[in-house]
């Protein structure tokens, strides 16, 4: 079971928020096909929202495929959004701490690691569509 | 769909003064309905006549197709809390407990029993003694072991302290989900009420500066700015709440259904607070406005 945390200066409304933590524990391989959600009520008693948004969050997830309902007990994992590159994560995680290990030492501090990332994260998506 | 609470032309007056003026609104069951205003708005009144604590001068109230109070099946169908949540301190929970199962015919003591368990109130224990959370938590527990189909709760939030705000709205949104019924809340910070509601009734002076479904209006509310040049003239239908103007921009706040592509325009996305704020302060500058926008004539 995976339990969600909102983050009120995001920008980003709740149900959107939700419905990216199921697909980010999706990635990761923290959620599977079969497991349940947690229910409405174990939500919005943890973070004090209104049902709806809850509801709203499940019914995208529903609508891609990923999740669905049963009736009378909650709703469930449907689909994987890892498959094949689950097993390719752990070494590229480990290559990916190797070189911000590096790019620290080259004296790097967090927000630029982060524009650096950001910016050759979009060079490579543009060289990839051209 | 039924209403929970529809009204028209609401007015109450105390002499010459207006409480609450011109008041129309229809708000659906169903939904956690967040009442919002500074103080003196005019909330408490609104909520008051909901109730059928207050008489109105002018105008009509229904809630659930029914006059307030107007017998004892409409009583039992609304559960009220008031402000400052009054207790009787001298009184134990228990007694508490007995005296809603003595006043209301539909009292579920199995649900109030058991809340008081789960928060871990003593029965024994006198009420003048209890946190401010508790006293919140045990005024919820009477107004839902009633049973009721609308649940009225007028500034639950504003003398708890944060965490026991978070408490109560998480008791509030379980009792929700548990039982299906609809809710007002007031507060006069929507902040308070950014999470739980999906539906706004703006208050100011008196009177409704904005109502509706909280997604739909952030979805028809941008914020725009452009540089300032003569003949920028915006299309008729584009109501705009609010604008300032530089010597270099212009900033408004717009009303339109439609997104909006002009390329003049640099357009951003509004939260519910900077869209109350919008409306608020156009409240104050002409109250003499004509009929605010989302509001149903």
């Amino acid at each position: 079971m995976i339990e969600f945390h909102l983050d009120a200066r995001s920008g980003v409304s709740p149900y959107q928020q939700i419905v990216r933590q199921v697909r980010h524990a999706l990635r990761l391989g923290l959620l599977h096909e079969g497991d349940q959600l947690p229910t409405v009520k174990e939500v919005v008693e943890r973070l004090a929202i209104n049902p709806n948004t809850v509801l709203k969050a499940y019914k995208e997830l529903e609508h891609s495929g990923l999740a669905a309902p049963r009736p009378g007990i909650g709703t469930f994992v449907t689909a994987t959004l890892s498959d094949s590159s689950l097993a390719a994560q752990g070494p590229l995680r480990q290559e990916l701490l190797r070189w911000l290990a590096k790019a620290r030492r080259a004296g790097l501090d967090e927000e630029s690691i982060e524009a650096l990332f950001q910016d050759s994260f979009r060079s490579s998506a543009e060289e990839a569509i051209a | 769909m039924t209403v929970a609470i529809e009204t028209a032309d609401l007015t109450k007056r105390y002499g010459r003064r207006a409480a609450l003026a011109e008041c129309t609104l229809s708000i659906p069951t169903g939904r956690i309905v967040g009442l919002v205003g500074p103080n003196g708005a005019g909330k408490t009144t609104l909520l008051h006549l909901a109730v059928g604590l207050l008489e109105p001068s002018a105008g009509s109230i229904e809630v659930l197709g029914h006059r307030p109070a107007e017998g004892p099946e409409q009583l039992a169908r609304v559960g009220f809390v008031a402000q400052n949540t009054p207790i009787y301190t001298g009184m134990s929970v228990a007694d508490h407990l007995r005296f809603g199962s003595w006043t209301n015919p539909n009292w579920d003591e199995a649900l109030a029993s058991g809340r008081i368990e789960l928060l871990g109130l003593d029965p024994k224990q006198k009420t003048g003694s209890l946190s401010g959370g508790q006293r919140a938590q045990l005024a919820l527990t009477l107004a839902i072991a009633k049973r009721p189909e609308l649940l009225i709760l007028d500034e639950p939030v504003a003398s708890l302290d944060p965490l026991a705000r978070r408490e109560f709205l998480q008791a509030l949104m379980a009792v929700v989900v548990d039982h299906g019924v609809s809710v007002v809340l007031s507060s006069h910070l929507v902040a308070d009420l950014e999470r739980v509601c999906d539906y706004l009734v703006v208050l100011v002076a008196s009177r409704v500066a904005v109502a509706g479904d909280i997604d739909e209006l952030l979805a028809t509310h941008h914020r725009l700015s452009a540089r300032r040049r003569d003949g920028l003239r915006l299309p008729s239908d584009w109501g705009v709440i609010e604008q300032s103007d530089t010597d270099r921009q212009s900033t408004m706040i717009v009303r339109h259904e439609e997104p909006i592509l002009d390329p003049a325009w640099t357009v951003e996305q509004l939260d519910l607070e900077d869209l109350v704020l919008a409306y608020m302060s156009r409240a104050r500058g002409d109250q003499n406005a004509p009929t605010p926008v989302g509001v149903r004539s």
